[in-house]
């Protein structure tokens, strides 16, 4: 018995979770399911701004059309399919991975991995104690004279012993 | 006595590397040049040869029982191609006019006009032809292929290409009459 109940609960709850599936698919479409589509796609008219927020005219335009695309069912994959086959890649805030595009995707971090590997190579030496300078030409023409001095000082102090 | 540390060798980047740091760096800045002169060159000029395109055209506004048009089969024809857009106003200012300077040459087979929907929706752009009556050849300018091959600066724009293909005008902005149209129009017709 207590089985049945179980099984009996298990299946009221799903058939809840369907039903408030259904009613939000068939209730309207809130501008936040609109526009979290809009914020990855650009109009080419009004370069820069994200749909979401542009204010004119093409852009609300396209706006109702994601709103009727989302109420006929379609996935948010399917209705960006749609702008780029129509509109061109360029809508996408996001450049699709092919061809001279991945540069986008590859350059930056290649760069900054090297500027932080130079900048390490950089400190490190800036950091490193530095040792005596074996010097400048004229370092050792100083210390040449310098040993001639000190070996004549001892020749002669030798010669007073 | 007297001591002396041996000079420690200068470690710096390697050969390799430099060049190959040199090497994208002025292939990028290459890239970034080509980009920016490409931006920058303005709409297809009058003199150019057109390069072949395909216009797919709205149910309703085929071509001779076609949904799509290339600009190639119309050699021998003069070709009015008009970008225009629902959204875009001064375009409402000229349909009109484009549409009565159509309705001269409709019967015979020396013009045809070609109307390019610009970053548009199929409901709005079916609207406005509606709306304005219009009746020439039409249809969206899908992933924008058409505008930019033009290097259109915006809508309306219209280009009029002659029987070799070749461009001879370009109309930036709305015509202000019928007139206007046709006398650009008679400038390559026998």
């Amino acid at each position: 018995m207590k089985k049945v109940y179980s099984i009996l609960t298990l299946a009221l709850i799903l058939a809840a979770l369907f039903t408030q599936v259904g009613l939000a698919q068939d209730g309207e479409v809130t501008d936040n399911q609109v526009n979290a589509i809009a914020k990855q796609l650009y109009c080419p008219v009004c370069e820069n701004t994200p749909l979401d927020v542009c204010p004119t005219e093409a852009c609300r335009q396209w706006r109702e059309l994601i709103r009727q695309q989302i109420s006929e069912g379609m996935t948010e994959q399917e209705i960006k399919d749609y702008f780029v086959a129509n509109y061109g890649a360029r809508v996408l805030s996001e450049p699709p991975r092919t061809g001279l595009n991945w540069l986008v995707y590859i350059l930056p971090p290649v760069f900054i991995l090297a500027g932080a590997f130079f900048l390490f190579r950089s400190f490190r030496e800036w950091t490193r104690p530095r040792a005596v300078s074996a010097g400048t030409g004229q370092d050792e023409e100083a210390q040449s004279v310098k040993d001639d001095y000190i070996a004549r000082l001892e020749e002669e102090l030798k010669n007073r012993k | 006595m007297t001591e002396t540390t041996a000079p420690t060798p200068k470690r710096g980047v390697p050969l390799w590397a430099q060049i190959v740091i040199w090497v994208v760096l002025i292939a990028l800045l290459v890239l970034v040049g080509i980009m920016l002169g490409k931006r920058q060159q303005g709409t297809v000029q009058p003199g150019d040869q057109i390069p072949d395109l395909t216009l797919t055209l709205f149910s309703g506004y085929e071509y001779e029982g076609k949904s799509e048009v290339k600009i190639s089969d119309l050699r021998g024809k003069l070709v009015v191609l008009n970008f225009w857009a629902s959204w875009c106003k001064p375009c409402e200012q000229e349909a009109a006019e484009l549409e009565e300077a159509w309705k001269a040459y409709e019967g015979g087979d020396q013009v045809v006009f070609l109307g390019a929907d610009y970053v548009d929706t199929e409901p709005e752009a079916r609207a406005y032809l509606k709306k304005f009556g219009i009746t020439f050849f039409n249809g969206p300018d899908m992933g924008t292929k058409i505008s930019q091959t033009f290097r259109i600066s915006g809508v309306p724009e219209t280009y009029f290409i002659d029987q070799d293909g070749v461009l001879y005008y370009v109309k930036i902005g709305p015509f202000v009459s019928v007139d206007e149209i046709q006398s650009i129009i008679a400038q390559k017709l026998p």
